[in-house]
Formats: structure tokens, C-alpha cells, sequence
């Protein structure tokens, strides 16, 4: 009897109780469909993570007022103390003090009312300075973006994101019109390249405003030279770690700190924020992997339970096939396959349902799922082999059992 | 098999070993702590060609017989070859070889596999021997056409009648061309002409040379048989040529009181 025989064989037996067969497959089914769902997942999330990341600008640090270390009860809140000021960021851009650095920008942010008339828009206002738009590797689609005469100046010019301008005035071409950010009246000299949205954020949804302008006109207040982030973009790749370095001394000394675990601003670099956003997924996969991993053993359980109901059922089969000089091995070989083919029907079929899910479940979650096909041939391969390991057992019963009982059986 | 397509028994006696011998043979069953001796010392010798019926009460050991002449058990004590091979001292994967080579039964309740067309059900024999699947179609082919049944290839079981199904089973039981075509109570199942059916397929597989034995309880179907052993409580009591059946229906209810010397050593 040759393997493509068996195979039939064991199809055929699997056909003729299709219902009973699909409810048994249903463990490895969803199983296989969690496996194929949970890798996708993975590594959809770890592409979204890397894609907002470098939209932020490549080669860049990034670094927040406040500490992440113990201390940070006493020096403030991660992002929200005033630690950090725009002479740290002039600082920073000093050659001779940084030489590894390019370029630096800061930025103040606050969310603000935008105005048109009748139209009313909530969104961040930006206040930077030129150097923001090469920092975050950004371009205007229309217009300019701010100039040194519109720092100096403190001018009341603001660069809108495309969306934000769609929602203010109907459509990205609003360079030109006006609009009001707490009753100052500023003009739209330019208007932003869409750069999409990452988890966090909608890069597409922001107002550029002059710092200058931003610390006097739209902020005010105590702490007006207090920034929310400084940008340092490092001269190249392999300069980020020495560029890390200098922005970490310069301000230790600015800030007259000596022991760096009392650092009052945090220094980060895009692969740092790679690696915590991985690793929090990761944590998140081997979650859902022992999720699929338990459904694939009760499916398992499920495959060997039919088998052996199955093995009773055709007792008289065993029997008669003994009789007619089937040696045990083929008995054994008829259960195993009929068992893998259950495997393999299950794998299939939660392929199936994985990759349709992986295609209809991003647009509910809000996340990538990427089909990875190693995942979905290596599944059905786990599933074949479910088949086959919960399938020993009954095909060992079955093989053992003698011609004359067999046949005997009613 | 072809070279003894007539007069089979006078060439057989002399080169060809007999395809039955078993000699002082036992069963012993044991169930818990109660043994029960099934065949107490049985001796059978069957010829090549030979038509022969086993015969006995229910009860009498003709089961315990058949089986232990199909390899489907062994013997508690005693020897058995089965056309020259020593059966004794096989284990199981030489026992399926040589029933599937030497041995074709014909079940009373048929035994079919009813999910399997009947030529599908025919060919399992020789699926075991690694037959190429072409070569199974054709014997397949070949032995329904023998049984009469070669316009019903591709029915299921379910599709025949309880003769017809009969007749499928024989068809299995000859497309391996074994030694031996081993019948228990092959008509139990079966109306009269059903029967009759089958009885004359096995008359006609006599007349071309095939050793035949049949197990039964019934007069009618003995006496087709060439000769009969009658066996009661796990022991021969007559052995002889069919047509003593019409001299003494009455033995077959009192076997006790007959006096059987016509038993011949063989
Ligand atoms: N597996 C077994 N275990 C115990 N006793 C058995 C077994 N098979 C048969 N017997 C007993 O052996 C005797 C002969 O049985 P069997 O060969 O089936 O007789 P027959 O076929 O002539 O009716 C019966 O008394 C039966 O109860
Ligand atoms: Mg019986």
C-alpha cells in the first residue's frame, strides 16, 4: 500500500464523518489561526513601532525635561517638568561644545483652538525654530516654512500640517488665508508634506509656530523659555552615540549636576525607543503564543479522542484487514495518517481563517497584521504534527488489537 | 494452481505437500480463572483439490477450528502446517503474510467494508502484498467477473443484494489465488437462492482445481462438499465421503450413537 494510497485512505475515513471532523479540528483550527494571527500581529506592531520611529527623523536624540531614574519624584515628572529651556537647545547647537551634533530644535507645544471664521479646530501648536523642518525630516508641500526674520521678528506666520488646513479650510492649499489662535491673528505662509500617522501621533495634524512667538504670544506665563522636547539630530549614524555623549555632558554641566543618575532631562535615542516598544510586543506575543499553544493541545486531545473513538467503531475493519494480511505496521500507518490528514485539515483551514482575519482585522484594531509565510507553513506543519503525536496512541490500540476479537466485535 | 486444474487430488498426493495438516490439535481458552479445551486433540489432513465440509452442533469447536486453520489463532498444543509451512513458531507479521498468501476467507457475516466500491473491496488482499494498483484493478476485475459479478465493479455493498454480497466476498477470497478458501458458514446469511448461488459458485471453483473448506451446521450445505469431517466437543467424530449424509440424516442428530469407521487416514 503506497503513501499516496494511505493518504487517500485516511481522507476517504475522514470524508465520511465530516461533520464529527470539523468539530474535532476546531482546537487546532483556532489555534493555528492564533499562531498565524499572533506572528502577524508581532510583526505588524513591530512595523508600525519602527515606521512612527523614523518618522520622527533619522539619526536623532531625543531629549525630555525630567528623569526616568528614581529620583524623578523629586526633579519632576517624566515630560512634564520645566527643567528644560531653550538656552539648553542654543547651547546644544554650538559647534564647538557638540561636535557631533548637526542640527538642533526645539519645540514648545500646547494644544490650541485654531480659527476660521465659523470653523473651530483643536489641535498642537508647534513653537520651533527654523532648523525643525531638517531635524524632523520634513518638507513643505506648499509655501515656505518659518525663517530667521519670523523668529527674530516674533511674526504671527504658522505653517499647517495638511489636515489641519483641509479641516480649516477645505483643502492643503490655504497658504495665504488667516486664521486665529486665541484672538492673535496669524497667516498661513506655508503648509506641510503629508508624513501619514504613526500609533502615537497624527504627524499631519500640527500648527508651526515661531518659538519667539510661541513663548510671548500664544504661551506667556512664568515658564516661557520651558520647551517640551529638544531634537538633536547627530551628524551621522555612526556619530549618534558620541553626539549621546556630548548632549548628555553639556547639560549635566548647564544644569550644575555632577552625578548623571540625578539628571534632571532624559536622553533618548530612536533605538531605545525600538527596543522598549519591541519588547513590550514581544511580551504581548508570547502571551497570545501560549494562548495558541494551549488551543493546539486540547485540539490535539480532540484528535486523539476521535481516533480512538474511531478505532472502536471500525474494530471489525481492524479485524477483517488483519485477516486479509494487513501486518500491524499498516494498521498503525492507516491511524497515524488518518490522524495527520485531521491535522493537516485543521491547519488548512485555520491558515485559511488566520489570513482572512489578518486581512479584516487591522481596519477594527487599528494596527498592522502581517502575514508571515513562514508562520503559516511552519503552523501547518505544527498541525500535521499534532495530528501525528495525539495520534500514536490510538494507532498503537488499533494495530495491537487481535484478527478473531476484531471480527468477532458487533 | 493452473497445473492442477483437474483431477487435482491423484497429483497432489504426490509431490505437492497437503495444504492441511494439523495434528494433535488443542485449544485452551482461558477466561479468569475458568479454562475451557475447545479442540482436544484434533488431527485433519486436507488434500490439494479437496471440497471438504466441517460439520457440528453449535458450541462444538468448528470456530475455534476455522480460525486456527486460518492463522487467525494458534494452537494451545500440537502442530499445524499449512501448505508445508510450519505455523507454529510464527509470530504476527509472518502470520498476516501467510494468510494473506495462502488463505482467502469467506465470512457469514460477508465483511465487507461498506464505504469501499466492490472491486475496491476485492483488491485488499493484494494491497498488502504491494501489488501495483493497475495490476489490483485488473484481478479485481478478473475475480467479479469469475463470481458473476463483472458489471458491478464500482457498486457499494450497500448496492447488492445479501448473494451478490456474498459473492464479493469470494471474489476477495480468490484474487490472491491462495491454497486455501476458507468458508465460515458462508450461507448463514443467505435466503435459499442465495444460497444455491453461492453453493454452485463453490462447486464450480471445485471442479477448477481450488481446495475448499467449509464450516457449517446445515446438512444441505455439507453434502454439496466432497467429504465431511463431523467434529463435536472439540473432537473428530467421522470423517468421511459426503454421500454417507444421505445414508444417516438421522446422525447428525444423534452423532452419538453412530458408529463412524469410515475415517480413513489420510
Ligand atoms: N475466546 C473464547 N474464550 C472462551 N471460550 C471460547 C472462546 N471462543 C469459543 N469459546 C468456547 O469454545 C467452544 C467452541 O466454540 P466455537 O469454536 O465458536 O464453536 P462453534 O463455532 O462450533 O459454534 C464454545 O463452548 C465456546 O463457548
Ligand atoms: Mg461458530
Amino acid at each position: 500500500m503506497s503513501w499516496g494510497e494511505t493518504l487517500a485512505t485516511g481522507w476517504h475515513a475522514i470524508r465520511a464523518h465530516s461533520m464529527r471532523s470539523l468539530l474535532t479540528v476546531l482546537g487546532i483550527l483556532i489555534g493555528i489561526a492564533a499562531v498565524i494571527l499572533t506572528v502577524g500581529l508581532g510583526l505588524g506592531t513591530q512595523k508600525d513601532v519602527s515606521a512612527s520611529i523614523s518618522s520622527l527623523g533619522s539619526n536623532l536624540l531625543i531629549v525630555s525635561p525630567g528623569s526616568t531614574t528614581s529620583s524623578a519624584g523629586i526633579r519632576g515628572g517624566f515630560g512634564s517638568s520645566t527643567t528644560l529651556t531653550t538656552s539648553d537647545a542654543d547651547a546644544l547647537s554650538s559647534k564647538t561644545a557638540a561636535p557631533d551634533v548637526e542640527a538642533v530644535a526645539a519645540e514648545k507645544s500646547a494644544s490650541e483652538s485654531l480659527v476660521n471664521g465659523d470653523t473651530n479646530w483643536t489641535t498642537t501648536v508647534v513653537g520651533t525654530s527654523t532648523s525643525w523642518l531638517d531635524v524632523r525630516s520634513r518638507t513643505v508641500s506648499e509655501g515656505r516654512f518659518l525663517n530667521a526674520a519670523d523668529e527674530n521678528d516674533r511674526t504671527t506666520n504658522v505653517v499647517l500640517g495638511s489636515e489641519t488646513a483641509t479641516e480649516l479650510f477645505g483643502s492643503p492649499r490655504a497658504v495665504g488665508r488667516t486664521l486665529t489662535i486665541n484672538d492673535v491673528t496669524f497667516t498661513v505662509v506655508g503648509v506641510l508634506e503629508s508624513a501619514g500617522s504613526s500609533t502615537s501621533d497624527n504627524l499631519d495634524d500640527t500648527a508651526v509656530v515661531p518659538m519667539s512667538t510661541m513663548q510671548n504670544t500664544i504661551v506667556g506665563g512664568t515658564s516661557r523659555t520651558a520647551v517640551s522636547t529638544v531634537y538633536v539630530k547627530a551628524v551621522g549614524t555612526d556619530e549618534i552615540s558620541a553626539a549621546y555623549q556630548e548632549t548628555q555632558n553639556l547639560l549635566l554641566n548647564l544644569h550644575g549636576i555632577t552625578d548623571a543618575d540625578d539628571a534632571d532631562f532624559t536622553v533618548s535615542s530612536q533605538d531605545a525607543l525600538v527596543s522598549t516598544a519591541t519588547s513590550v510586543y514581544r511580551t504581548l506575543t508570547v502571551l497570545l503564543t501560549g494562548i495558541a499553544a494551549l488551543s493546539l493541545l486540547v485540539g490535539g486531545i480532540g484528535v486523539m479522542n476521535i481516533m480512538l473513538v474511531s478505532v472502536t467503531e471500525r474494530t471489525r475493519e481492524i479485524g477483517l484487514r488483519k485477516a486479509l494480511g494487513a501486518p500491524p505496521v499498516a494498521i498503525r500507518r492507516q491511524f497515524l495518517t488518518e490522524a495527520s490528514v485531521l491535522g493537516l485539515g485543521g491547519g488548512l483551514i485555520g491558515a485559511a481563517l488566520g489570513i482572512a482575519s489578518a486581512k479584516l482585522l487591522p481596519s477594527v484594531l487599528d494596527s498592522s497584521i502581517i502575514v508571515s509565510p513562514t508562520a503559516v507553513v511552519g503552523s501547518i506543519v505544527i498541525a500535521v504534527g499534532i495530528g501525528l503525536v495525539f495520534g500514536v496512541y490510538p494507532a498503537v490500540r488499533a494495530a495491537r488489537l487481535a484478527p478473531i476479537d476484531a471480527l468477532r466485535s458487533e | 494452481m493452473t497445473a492442477t486444474l483437474t483431477g487435482p487430488s491423484a497429483s497432489a498426493a504426490s509431490a505437492t505437500p497437503p495444504v492441511i495438516d494439523l495434528r494433535a490439535g488443542r485449544k485452551t481458552y482461558t477466561t479468569g480463572s475458568i479454562t475451557f479445551e475447545a479442540l482436544r486433540g484434533v488431527d485433519v489432513r486436507i488434500e490439494r483439490g479437496e471440497y471438504v465440509a466441517i460439520m457440528g452442533p453449535s458450541g462444538s469447536g468448528k470456530s475455534t477450528l476455522m480460525n486456527v486453520l486460518g492463522c487467525l489463532d494458534v494452537l494451545t498444543s500440537g502442530s499445524y502446517r499449512l501448505a508445508g509451512h510450519d505455523v507454529g513458531d510464527l509470530d504476527e507479521v509472518e502470520l498476516a503474510q501467510i494468510r494473506n498468501e495462502e488463505i482467502g476467507f469467506v465470512f457469514q457475516q460477508f465483511h465487507l467494508l461498506p464505504s469501499l466500491a466492490s472491486w475496491r473491496n476485492v483488491e485488499l488482499p493484494l494491497m498488502y502484498r504491494g501489488v501495483p494498483r493497475h495490476e489490483r484493478r485488473e484481478r479485481a476485475a478478473l475475480a467479479l467477473e469469475r463470481v458473476g459479478l463483472g458489471d458491478r465493479l464500482d457498486n457499494r455493498p450497500g448496492e447488492l443484494s445479501g448473494g451478490q454480497q456474498q459473492r464479493v466476498a469470494v471474489a476477495r477470497a480468490l484474487v490472491g489465488e491462495p491454497a486455501l478458501i476458507l468458508a465460515d458458514e458462508p450461507t448463514g446469511n443467505l435466503d435459499t437462492s442465495s444460497t444455491e448461488d453461492v453453493l454452485a459458485l463453490f462447486d464450480e471453483l471445485h471442479a477448477q482445481g481450488r481446495t475448499i473448506v467449509l464450516i457449517t451446521h446445515e446438512p444441505e450445505v455439507a453434502e454439496r462438499a466432497r467429504r465431511v469431517v463431523r467434529v463435536r466437543d472439540g473432537l473428530i467424530q467421522g470423517d468421511g465421503p459426503a454421500s454417507a449424509l444421505h445414508d444417516d440424516r438421522g446422525y447428525l442428530h444423534h452423532p452419538t450413537s453412530h458408529d463412524d469407521d469410515t475415517q480413513e487416514i489420510r
